[in-house]
């Protein structure tokens, strides 16, 4: 089998440049990994499922707002909808962690929270969370950033942290 | 140079350009939106002053841009253009010219059934028509045939090559035939996503017949086909790169056998990549994302393979045209050959639209810069430039091929080229840095009330970028038009296909043989996507009904 036809020709330099590319793909792989693991810059998990034609029967977004668990520790429930979040506005005070859970009761949306790394879908039926920690007083806008229909530019609310 | 070369029939010819007038045609539409959406960014909003009895929203005109360029002009492009690397690369008619002719029919068909339901504003809900948004059942049918069209004319491909390789059991299948193939298996590879999407769901929920949907599930179809999507875009691009420019810049293709290698990477690892698309989803697990993040970084590998053997094959021309030294024989191509300009500046913007993908695609890294207006940024760069820009390249020689007629005003098509490169760099670099910033993709920021104003400068350039855009389509339009009036050629154009350095019978057998490869692109879809799509599907909850929001 391995007569000389069967194998491939590959030029000097060329198998220089494939030894570099494949190193390059296993630093690659390494800084993914390490930044995946480490940082705590999360990326969304399954959380839970709800029904979005009856929000008010899931318990948690039956009513949504900001809810305290510890001493600056907060769970923000917010409903995404067309064109606007429920609620549009929550204040913090400096140095809290806000875990944000968020759906949808229509079609899908975007939560971003600008100069943050949370950064989400908003899937109808599917609860999107991931946590963040205020360290400056300020305002920050979360916008949507799914098309989710005709007045989509005008869909944001806002963070104030307070000192 | 070779002898036996089959030249295509008078019909032949037609029938391809059947193709490019489509696509053309889709491009000259298309690309007429998205410098408006451009110069909305920057202040000038033409919906609101001129288009709003005719285009309804900057969603109508942004669906229109989406589905003409991303799916149309590529698609019919594509087709007409692998139609023809086969016949040539295989030097034999198609065998069941009939059944291609049958595809691009369908095709058409389902570019006018799902134009009119977008042209009526019935339909806005851009190329990635993601549920619970609800479209007019005729743009998923619309949309549904244009894909099949494009299966069966793949079908008539491998018929005719399965009838080749009976005339030549023991010769390698030639390689732009070769590349065809695998183009055309990957696309039907891929599109089973958006096949399971559009017949199971989408169609019969448009139609009345399903009550709703689970649109996380519908995401994962999606994005099955989505990402690959882009593959079916590239190669194409990367065969004229590899088998092509090379001879028309004066040499040779540096390696037949490592470019075959590339494409059989490619096919194996364009699909079960999809989750990329999904890192910010909220109903696929973190592990699996991560999962296709490796996945999604080894493509970085055959994209390395194809950088270096291209860039070879254009040192070996530059240095048969007299080039010395170092870099010197880059000074020496044919920067004033409109087709080889085109290439050369597509390829060079691709490498940072390919830069911009690893960053895309480096897990957590993608919470920067998800949904922004780097997305979009980003894809200018490949299949707006690396691919677009390429397709236009092929066309300034393939048009004169196809119609025997000289080139109109070649320093027009030279302007064009450059000027698309200009406004691309401009406009792209904008979208990157105003997404950096936090900018949304797929927003009238002209509208958005959250916009501070140092993003002002960059949206000016996003709007500058945009009207250079617009300009370079039309004169290329201009030129294609141009050259259908323009006098007889003396002498019949010789498509540039590239020899090899070493003859392909040389390259071994592994590399062209089908079943193994099938059966390992098999293996890695199971096990990339078969778990969550069990999971996904067996825990549907299928409670979204559809709703117009436009």
């Amino acid at each position: 089998m391995a007569n000389k036809r069967e194998s491939m020709h590959i030029d000097p330099y060329e198998r220089t440049w494939i030894m570099i590319s494949i190193l390059m793909l296993i630093v690659f792989f390494g800084a993914i990994t390490v930044a995946g693991l480490s940082f705590g810059v999360r990326v969304p998990d399954p959380v839970a499922r709800v029904d979005p034609n009856n929000l008010a029967a899931s318990g948690t977004f039956a009513e949504p707002g900001l809810k305290e668990v510890a001493p600056k520790r907060y769970e923000a429930y917010i409903v995404a909808q067309t064109w606007t979040f429920n609620p549009r506005e929550i204040t913090v005070p400096v140095g809290s962690i806000v875990k944000f859970y968020v759906t949808s009761k229509d079609v899908q949306h975007g939560f971003k929270l600008q100069n943050t790394n949370v950064n989400m879908q908003i899937v109808p039926g599917q609860v999107s969370s991931l946590a963040v920690k205020f360290d400056e007083p300020g305002e920050f806008d979360f916008i949507c950033t799914e098309y989710c229909g005709i007045a989509h530019a005008a869909m944001y609310g806002k963070v104030i942290v307070v000192p | 140079m070779t002898t036996n070369v089959y030249q295509l029939t008078a019909k032949e010819k037609r029938f391809i350009g059947w193709h490019f007038i489509v696509a053309v045609s889709a491009l000259a539409l298309g690309s007429l939106f998205g410098p408006f959406q451009a110069m909305e960014h920057a202040g000038w909003d033409f919906y609101e002053k001129f288009l709003n009895p005719i285009f309804h929203s900057y969603y109508a005109g942004l669906t229109l841009h989406g589905v003409l360029n991303a799916l149309i002009w590529t698609t019919f492009f594509i087709t007409g253009f692998l139609t023809f690397t086969m016949i040539f690369g295989l030097k034999r008619p198609l065998r069941y010219p009939k059944l291609n002719q049958v595809g691009f029919w369908m095709m058409v068909v389902g570019l006018v059934t799902a134009s009119i339901p977008i042209l009526l504003n019935q339909a806005s809900v851009l190329y990635t028509f993601y549920p619970p948004m609800k479209a007019h059942p005729a743009f998923y049918i619309g949309v549904t045939l244009v894909v099949v069209g494009s299966w069966i004319e793949g079908w008539g491909f491998y018929l005719t090559y399965y009838q080749w390789r009976k005339e030549h059991p023991n010769t390698r299948t030639p390689l732009i035939a070769f590349m065809s193939l695998i183009t055309m298996v990957m696309w039907q590879f891929a599109t089973l996503g958006a096949a399971a999407e559009l017949l199971v769901d989408l169609i019969p929920w448009s139609l009345g017949l399903r009550a709703g949907l689970d649109p996380q599930l519908d995401r994962t179809y999606f994005w099955w086909t989505g990402h690959p999507l882009v593959y079916f875009w590239l190669l194409p691009a990367y065969m004229s790169w590899y088998a092509f420019l090379p001879r028309q810049a004066g040499g040779k293709l540096f390696s037949d056998s490592l470019a075959r290698f590339s494409f059989w990477l490619f096919l194996l690892l364009s699909v079960p990549v999809g989750f990329h698309h999904q890192y910010v989803d909220p109903g696929v697990p973190s592990g699996w994302k991560t999962v296709h993040s490796l996945l999604t970084y080894s493509v970085f590998f055959p994209s390395m393979i194809t950088a270096f053997t291209v860039v070879s094959s254009l040192e070996n021309a530059g240095r048969k045209r007299g080039g010395k030294g170092l870099l010197g024989w880059i000074a020496k191509l044919p920067w004033n050959d409109p087709s080889v300009l085109a290439q050369l500046l597509a390829g060079i913007l691709f490498f940072f639209g390919g830069i911009g993908g690893l960053i895309n695609a480096s897990y957590n890294i993608n919470l920067v810069t998800h949904n922004t207006a780097w997305v979009p940024g980003h894809f200018h760069l490949t299949v707006a430039t690396g691919v677009t820009l390429t397709f236009m390249g092929i066309l300034y020689w393939m048009v004169p091929y196809l119609t025997g007629k000289e080139l109109w005003c070649k320093k027009c098509a030279v302007i064009q080229v450059w000027l698309w490169f200009i406004g691309m760099t401009i406009f792209s670099n904008a979208m990157h840095v105003v997404g950096l910033l936090g900018a949304p993709r797929r927003t009238p920021l002209g509208q958005a009330p959250y916009i501070p104003e140092e993003w002002a400068g960059h949206l000016l350039r996003v709007g500058i970028g945009g009207f250079i855009l617009l300009i370079s389509v039309y004169l290329f339009v201009a030129v294609v038009i141009g050259s259908l009036f323009t006098k007889k050629l003396e002498k019949e154009v010789e498509p540039p296909v590239a020899d090899s350095l070493l003859d392909p019978q040389t390259t071994p057998r592994w590399l062209d043989r089908w079943v193994p490869w099938l059966v390992g692109v098999v293996i890695l879809l199971i096990i990339a996507y078969g778990p969550q799509l069990v999971y996904q599907i067996s825990t549907a909850q299928f409670t979204s009904p559809g709703f117009r929001v436009w």
